[in-house]
C-alpha cells in the first residue's frame, strides 16, 4: 500500500493523445466513446435527481409546497423518463461497458468502431428531442405513456417517445457491438469459460438490447400515428384497445428491466471477487444464470398487468413464470456470498458499495416475491411498494452496481485515485439517506397510499415526511461525491497499473491506457479470478 | 375505523382480507428468516476474513454440490409454495358469489359514480349493506382508472371500452377509503371516494331518502348537499377562488362571456344547461374538461343545484324564500 510514491500517469495516454476537440468528436476509441457517454449520462442523472428531490419536496406534505398539480405530474413523469431512458440502460454498457469490456477481453477496441461513435450521436439526437420536450411541455403521462391518456393529453407525447425510439437505436448499437466484440475478439487464450463474468452479463445484456429494443420502437411508432392520424390501434374513441399498448409496452419493458438489472450483476460479480482476494464462487451458474434471465425475462410481461383486466389464467402464468425468474437471481446472491467465505477482505469503497447491493438488491429481490404472489399483488399493485421494489433494484441494485464499478475502475479511467476517507462518508450517506426514503415507502405502500399522487390522505403524512428527508440523504451523498471524484481528475494520486491487486486483463496495460489499449497483445494465461495460485501485487 | 390496523397492513374489512393477510405474513416472516441469513453472513465474512496486511493466496475452493443443490432446492420449494397460496387466494378474489348485489361503477375525470339495480345514482360514496356480497361492474368514460379499496384488499382497473369485474363482501359497518389507483391525470390524487358499510336496516333506509331531499330541509340546502356528493367541489368553488372550473360565488345573475365571444346573463335556464350539457358554452378562459350529469341528476336534484347557486348570488334573489344565504358557508358539514 505505500509503494504509491513509484506511480507515475503514462505521458501519452487515451485521453491526451491525440489532442484537439475534433480528435474527441470523431474519435473512434472506446475509450473515449465510453468516457463521452460517461459524461452525457452523468448530467441526466444530475438532471433526474434534481427531479427527484423536487418531488420529494413537494411530498413533504399534502399541501401545495412549491408546485401545483400539473407541475407535479409532468415532475414524475420527466424523472421516470429521464432516469430511465437517458440514465439507466445506457450507464452500465454504453459508458462503463464501452470503457472497460475491450480492455478486459485483451482487445484494441470494440469490434465496429464507428458504430460506436454513431451510437454515441444518436443518443445525443435522442437526448436532443427529449430535452425539447422538456422545455416546451413536458408530458404528463408516466413514463409508461399509457393508453388512451397518452393520445388524449396535449403534452408533448411525441416529442418525448420519439426521443425514446431515437434512443433505442444507440442501444441496439451498442448491443450489436458487445455480441461481436465478445464473439470475435477475444485475445488468444481466452476461451468462453476464461472470460471475466462482466463480459457475460454485457453478453447477455447485449442480446435482450438488440431482441427487445424493436418493441418498444414499434410501439412508440404506433402510438405516434395514433396521435397524428387517429389510426384506432389504442384509443377506443377511435375502435383501439388500450390494454393493447399495456402487452407491447411490458414486452420491452420488462426485458429492459434486465437490461438495467444485469449489467450491474456483472459488475458485482468482478467487484466481489477482487476485493475478497478470492476465486468466484459457482463461475458457471453464474455466467448461465444471466443467460437464462434473459430468456425468461421475456415472458413475464403479464406480471405489470395483474389487475388490467387480462384473463385470470394468463395472470396465473405469468405468475407462474416470475417466480421462475427470481430463482436464478437468488443463486447469484449466494454465489456472491460464498465468494467471500475465506476471502481476504478488502472495505474500500467499491466493496462497500458491492455490500450495500447485495444487502438493497436481496430486499429488492425479496419485494418481487410479494409482488408475484397474484393475491398480494391486486392489494399493492399501483401503490408505493412497487414504487419502493423497484428502487430497490433499480437503484439498490444497479445504481450500487454502478457506483461500485465507477469507483472500482475511476483509477483506471482517469489514472488516479480519489479520496477514500470521504469515498466512506458518500457511500454511508447514500445508504441510510436510500433506505430511509424507500423503505418507509414499503408501509406506505401496503397500508394503501397510491402511487403518482401529487396530494394525499392525512394519515400517510408522517411517513412521507420521512421519505422526503432520507431523499436530501441521499443528495448530500451525492454531492460529496462528485466533488472527490471531480477532484481526483486534478490532483489525485497515481494510481498505477493495478491499484486493487486485479487479475482481469484490463488491469495488465497503464492508468490510463494508450491509444492502443495495450503496448503488446496481451495473451491469457490464468484465469481472470485465479485468486489462489496468482500472487497478485497491488500498486495503490 | 383504525382498529385492527397493523404496522404493515390496514384493517381488513372484507372476507377476503383475511386470506391475503395471512399469505403476507408467510413471505414476510420467511423474508425476514433469509435477510437475517444474507446480513449475518455478510457480518460474519467481513470480520472473521477482513483483509490484514497483505492479500495472500487464498482458499481454492469455487464449488460445492451439496451446498449449491441446497440453496436452489430450497428457495424453489417456497415460492411454489407461495404461487399455490397467491393462486388459490386470488381465485377467492375473482369467482362471484352467486347471491351477490350488482351495483355500476363508472370512473370519469375525477370522480365516481354508482349506479343501483333502484334506479338510484350516487357519486363518489358507495353505500353497501354488511354482510353481504357486492359485484361491481365497472367501466370508464373516458380514460383507465383504477377502483381500490385497501381496506377490502381489492383493486381492479377501470376501463373505457369493456367492463371489468370486482367483488366483496364487507364484515364491518364504516366508512373506507376508495382510490384511483391508475394515473388519470391533473387530478388523479382527489379521485377519492368512500365505501360507506351500514346495517341491512340502514341500507334499506337509505336506499329510501336517496330519491329528494330529507324531511324539512330546504332546497338550496339540499343543492349544497349535492355539490359535495356529486363532485361538483373538485373543479368548482363556493369562495370565488377560480380552479378547474369558475366558481360559483356571486355567478347567478352576472354577465358569462364565452370562448366563442358570446355572453349571457347567468340564469336558471343557463344553469341547467350547464349541467346537462357542458359542452354547448364554454366560459372563456377555461378547458372543456366537465363530463354531463344528464341521467345522473333527477328533476329534484337539478332544482336543487340551481337553487343553490341561487343563493351564492351577490344580491340573492328574495322572492323565491330561499333562506339558503351566504353566511351559511362556514358552517357547512361535508361529507367526510
Amino acid at each position: 500500500m505505500s509503494t504509491a510514491s513509484a506511480n507515475v500517469i503514462p505521458e501519452r495516454n487515451y485521453l491526451n493523445d491525440p489532442k484537439g476537440l475534433k480528435s474527441w468528436l470523431l474519435t473512434k476509441d472506446h475509450k473515449r466513446i465510453g468516457l463521452m457517454y460517461l459524461f452525457a449520462i452523468m448530467f441526466f442523472f444530475l438532471l433526474g435527481g434534481i427531479f427527484a428531490l423536487l418531488i420529494r419536496w413537494e411530498l413533504l406534505t399534502p399541501a401545495v409546497d412549491i408546485m401545483e398539480h400539473d407541475t407535479y405530474n409532468k415532475m414524475f413523469t420527466l424523472h421516470g423518463a429521464v432516469m430511465i431512458f437517458l440514465f439507466i440502460i445506457p450507464s452500465i454498457p454504453a459508458a462503463l461497458g464501452n470503457f472497460v469490456l475491450p480492455l478486459m477481453l485483451g482487445a484494441k477496441d470494440v469490434a465496429f468502431p464507428r458504430l460506436n461513435l454513431a451510437s454515441w450521436y444518436v443518443y445525443c439526437l435522442g437526448a436532443l428531442f427529449m430535452i425539447y420536450a422538456l422545455v416546451t411541455n413536458p408530458a404528463d403521462t408516466g413514463w409508461t405513456f399509457y393508453t388512451p391518456y397518452s393520445t388524449q393529453t396535449n403534452t408533448a407525447v411525441i416529442s418525448t417517445t420519439l426521443g425514446v425510439f431515437i434512443l433505442g437505436f444507440s442501444s441496439i448499437f451498442t448491443g450489436l457491438n458487445f455480441i461481436v466484440t465478445i464473439h470475435k475478439l477475444r485475445a488468444p487464450g481466452m476461451t468462453w469459460f476464461r472470460m471475466p463474468l462482466f463480459a457475460w452479463g454485457t453478453y447477455a445484456t447485449a442480446i435482450l438490447q438488440v431482441l427487445a429494443t424493436p418493441v418498444i420502437g414499434i410501439t412508440f411508432v404506433l402510438l405516434i400515428m395514433e396521435r397524428l392520424l387517429g389510426i384506432g390501434i389504442f384509443d377506443p374513441a377511435l375502435g383501439g384497445d388500450p390494454v393493447l399498448y399495456q402487452h407491447f409496452f411490458w414486452f420491452y419493458s420488462h426485458p429492459a428491466v434486465y437490461i438495467m438489472i444485469l449489467p450491474g450483476m456483472a459488475i458485482i460479480s468482478e467487484t466481489v471477487s477482487v476485493f475478497s482476494h478470492k476465486k468466484i464462487f459457482g463461475y458457471k451458474l453464474i455466467a448461465f444464470s444471466s443467460l437464462g434471465i434473459a430468456f425468461v425475462s421475456f415472458l413475464v410481461w403479464g406480471h405489470h398487468m395483474f389487475t388490467s383486466g387480462q384473463s385470470e389464467l394468463a395472470a396465473i402464468m405469468f405468475s407462474f413464470l416470475t417466480f421462475l425468474v427470481g430463482i436464478p437471481s437468488g443463486i447469484k446472491v449466494f454465489n456472491w456470498l460464498a465468494t467471500m467465505y475465506r476471502g481476504s477482505i478488502s472495505l474500500e469503497a467499491p466493496m462497500l458499495y458491492t455490500l450495500s447491493f447485495l444487502i438493497l438488491f436481496t430486499i429488492g429481490g425479496i419485494t418481487g416475491i410479494f409482488l408475484g404472489a397474484l393475491a398480494i399483488d391486486i392489494h399493492v399493485h399501483d401503490t408505493y411498494f412497487v414504487v419502493a421494489h423497484f428502487h430497490y433494484v433499480m437503484m439498490g441494485g444497479t445504481v450500487m452496481a454502478f457506483l461500485a464499478g465507477i469507483h472500482y475502475w475511476w483509477p483506471k479511467i482517469w489514472g488516479r485515485m480519489y479520496n477514500e476517507f470521504w469515498a466512506k462518508i458518500a457511500c454511508a450517506l447514500i445508504f441510510i439517506g436510500f433506505n430511509m426514503t424507500f423503505f418507509t415507502q414499503f408501509i406506505m405502500g401496503t397500508q394503501g397510499m397510491p402511487r403518482r399522487y401529487f396530494t394525499y390522505l392525512e394519515q400517510y403524512q408522517p411517513m412521507h415526511g420521512f421519505s422526503s428527508i432520507g431523499a436530501f440523504v441521499i443528495g448530500a451523498g451525492f454531492v460529496i461525491m462528485a466533488v472527490y471524484l471531480i477532484a481526483a481528475i486534478f490532483k489525485g494520486r497515481p494510481a498505477g497499473n493495478n491499484p486493487w491487486g486485479s487479475l482481469s486483463f484490463e488491469w495488465l496495460t497503464s492508468s490510463p491506457p494508450p491509444h492502443g489499449n495495450f503496448d503488446e497483445e496481451p495473451v491469457l494465461e490464468h484465469g481472470p479470478y485465479d485468486y489462489d495460485t496468482i500472487e497478485v501485487v497491488a500498486t495503490k | 375505523m383504525d382498529n385492527g390496523q397493523t404496522f404493515w397492513m390496514p384493517a381488513g374489512h372484507s372476507t377476503v382480507a383475511g386470506d391475503v393477510d395471512a399469505l403476507f405474513y408467510f413471505i414476510f416472516y420467511a423474508s425476514l428468516v433469509l435477510m437475517a441469513l444474507v446480513t449475518a453472513a455478510i457480518v460474519w465474512f467481513i470480520i472473521k476474513y477482513r483483509r490484514r496486511g497483505k492479500a495472500g493466496l487464498t482458499d481454492s475452493r469455487a464449488h460445492n454440490t451439496a451446498l449449491e443443490i441446497t440453496w436452489t432446492v430450497i428457495p424453489t420449494i417456497l415460492v411454489f409454495i407461495i404461487f399455490a397460496w397467491g393462486f388459490k387466494a386470488y381465485l377467492r378474489l375473482n369467482v362471484v358469489p352467486a347471491n351477490a348485489m350488482e351495483i355500476n361503477v363508472t370512473g370519469q375525470r375525477w370522480f365516481w359514480s354508482f349506479q343501483y339495480p333502484e334506479g338510484i345514482s350516487a357519486v363518489n360514496e358507495l353505500v353497501v349493506p354488511e354482510d353481504k356480497p357486492v359485484k361491481l361492474l365497472l367501466s370508464s368514460k373516458d380514460v383507465i382508472h383504477s377502483f381500490y379499496v385497501p381496506n377490502f384488499r381489492i383493486k381492479m382497473d377501470v376501463l373505457p371500452n369493456r367492463y371489468t369485474v370486482a367483488w366483496f363482501e364487507a364484515t364491518d359497518t364504516g366508512s373506507y377509503n376508495l382510490f384511483c389507483t391508475e394515473y388519470c391525470g391533473t387530478k388523479h390524487s382527489e379521485m377519492i371516494g368512500k365505501v360507506k358499510v351500514v346495517t341491512q336496516g340502514e341500507y334499506q333506509k337509505w336506499l329510501e331518502a336517496a330519491q329528494g331531499p330529507s324531511e324539512g330541509q330546504s332546497l338550496a340546502d339540499y343543492g349544497r348537499q349535492l355539490y359535495q356528493s356529486r363532485a361538483c367541489v373538485t373543479c368548482h368553488s363556493i369562495d370565488g377562488k377560480p380552479g378547474t372550473a369558475p366558481s360559483f360565488l356571486h355567478i347567478f345573475g352576472e354577465q358569462a362571456t364565452f370562448e366563442d365571444g358570446t355572453s349571457l346573463v347567468v340564469d336558471e335556464n343557463y344553469i341547467r344547461e350547464s349541467i346537462l350539457e357542458p359542452r354547448a358554452r364554454i366560459v372563456k378562459g377555461y378547458q372543456p374538461v366537465m363530463p354531463t350529469f344528464q341521467g345522473m341528476l333527477n328533476d329534484v336534484q337539478l332544482n336543487a343545484l340551481v337553487a343553490f347557486i341561487k343563493s351564492l348570488a351577490e344580491h340573492p334573489p328574495t322572492e323565491s324564500g330561499d333562506q339558503g344565504d351566504a353566511n351559511r358557508e362556514s358552517t357547512t358539514e361535508s361529507e367526510n
